[in-house]
């Protein structure tokens, strides 16, 4: 822990957190995401390994994207309810990091522990073409690592994984005790 | 190919802070993977290659920007074309040497290191080296040899961040198969 606080050799916590005016090439980032699934790749024998190690990477972007939305967004203030803090999901976080708000969010029919969120082209997914050996690769692993950090760190412990299903399904499922925590909240 | 007929010549933009926080992931990746920040730097430069041998195509494709007569000239579009077109910044050209084969890049920003701060136990990462291998890898596919690295870093305490360029040869075309 203590090098989170090492003396300051940058300014950076001095600097404001409002809305950043840069912007880089998608094709910058498509070339980025194919080198580290590249190298992802190069390390590990199985699809089911690639895509956890993508997830992981992708823990670490929605650790930090999530402190730094809640504030400029929210004022600081973090959501309490399931569906509040899902919505947040579809549209700040997806329209700050991808400029639209995710295309569908959806409740599982049987299971009130299970939520959806569906993109017909997610653009993680633009640039790569899946090898027909490795049908079931999808490399929004990457993406559905990101939303799990976010609802993880608000306090939603939650399995995401990402499918193809209607273009890229990510498959949200919460904790047990997340959702009884709801309807207690409902209750009152 | 049908793609073709939608593609401008303008590059499609996006949020910077999912482009840096990504590649903050890389970095950290490689932290864990490998011993020393030594290896890390080669890993990242060796990355930053590949990344700059698929680059050169795109650029070319997107800019009018033909074949450079000087290393000057290459200088420019480097910094006026090429980073403005993928970073969205414009560094400056300056420390030219007398022979006109060395120059450096001064940013004043670089959005790889937003929200980023070195530990003391990664003194000797070069947290953006990435960047050395796209520029090596991306100029070499335009038959010029050139040798790049950081000599200055706000990362590590200075005022700006500065990538030196040197020019090495031009590479000769049309090699025969096999031959060295």
């Amino acid at each position: 822990m203590d090098t989170r606080f090492t003396r300051g050799k940058s300014n950076i916590l001095e600097r404001p957190l409002t809305r950043p005016k840069t912007e880089v090439s998608v094709s910058a980032f498509a070339l980025l995401f194919s080198e580290m699934v590249q190298y992802c790749q190069s390390r590990v024998y199985s699809v089911s390994e690639l895509q956890q190690r993508l997830a992981d990477m992708g823990q670490s972007v929605g650790a930090s994207m999530l402190d730094v939305l809640v504030l400029r967004e929210k004022n600081g203030k973090r959501e309490t309810k399931v569906l509040n803090i899902l919505l947040f999901v579809k549209v700040s976080v997806w329209k700050s990091m991808f400029g639209k708000e995710a295309d569908k969010l959806e409740q599982a029919n049987d299971d009130d522990k299970t939520y959806y969120i569906i993109e017909k082209e997610p653009l993680i997914n633009a640039y790569i073409s899946v090898p027909k050996e490795n049908s079931t690769l999808n490399c929004a692993a990457f993406t559905a690592g990101i939303v799990e950090a976010i609802l993880t760190h608000s306090g939603f412990p939650a399995k995401v994984t990402a499918h193809w299903h209607k273009g890229t399904t990510l498959m949200i499922k919460f904790d047990e005790a997340v959702i009884a925590r709801d309807k207690a909240l409902d209750g009152r | 190919m049908s793609r073709q007929s939608n593609r401008t010549t303008d590059s499609k933009k996006m949020n910077a802070e999912l482009f840096t926080l990504t590649y903050g992931a890389l970095v950290t990746q490689l932290c864990k993977d490998y011993e020393n920040d030594e290896e890390v730097n080669k890993q990242l430069d060796k990355m930053g290659y590949n990344i700059g041998v698929r680059l050169i195509e795109d650029f070319l494709a997107r800019s009018s920007v033909g074949r450079c007569q000087d290393f000057r000239e290459t200088a420019d579009v480097i910094a006026k074309v090429a980073f403005k077109m993928y970073l969205g910044i414009t560094p400056s050209v300056t420390n030219w040497s007398p022979a006109g084969d060395e120059f450096s890049l001064i940013m004043e920003s670089n959005p790889l290191v937003d929200f980023v701060e070195l530990p003391d136990n990664h003194s000797s990462l070069v947290y953006s080296n990435l960047l050395c291998g796209v520029l090596r890898g991306a100029l070499e596919m335009v038959q010029m040899a050139v040798d790049v690295k950081f000599s200055q870093d706000t990362l590590r305490g200075d005022n700006v961040t500065e990538i030196r360029m040197k020019f090495i040869k031009r590479i000769e075309e049309n090699l025969p198969a096999g031959d060295e």
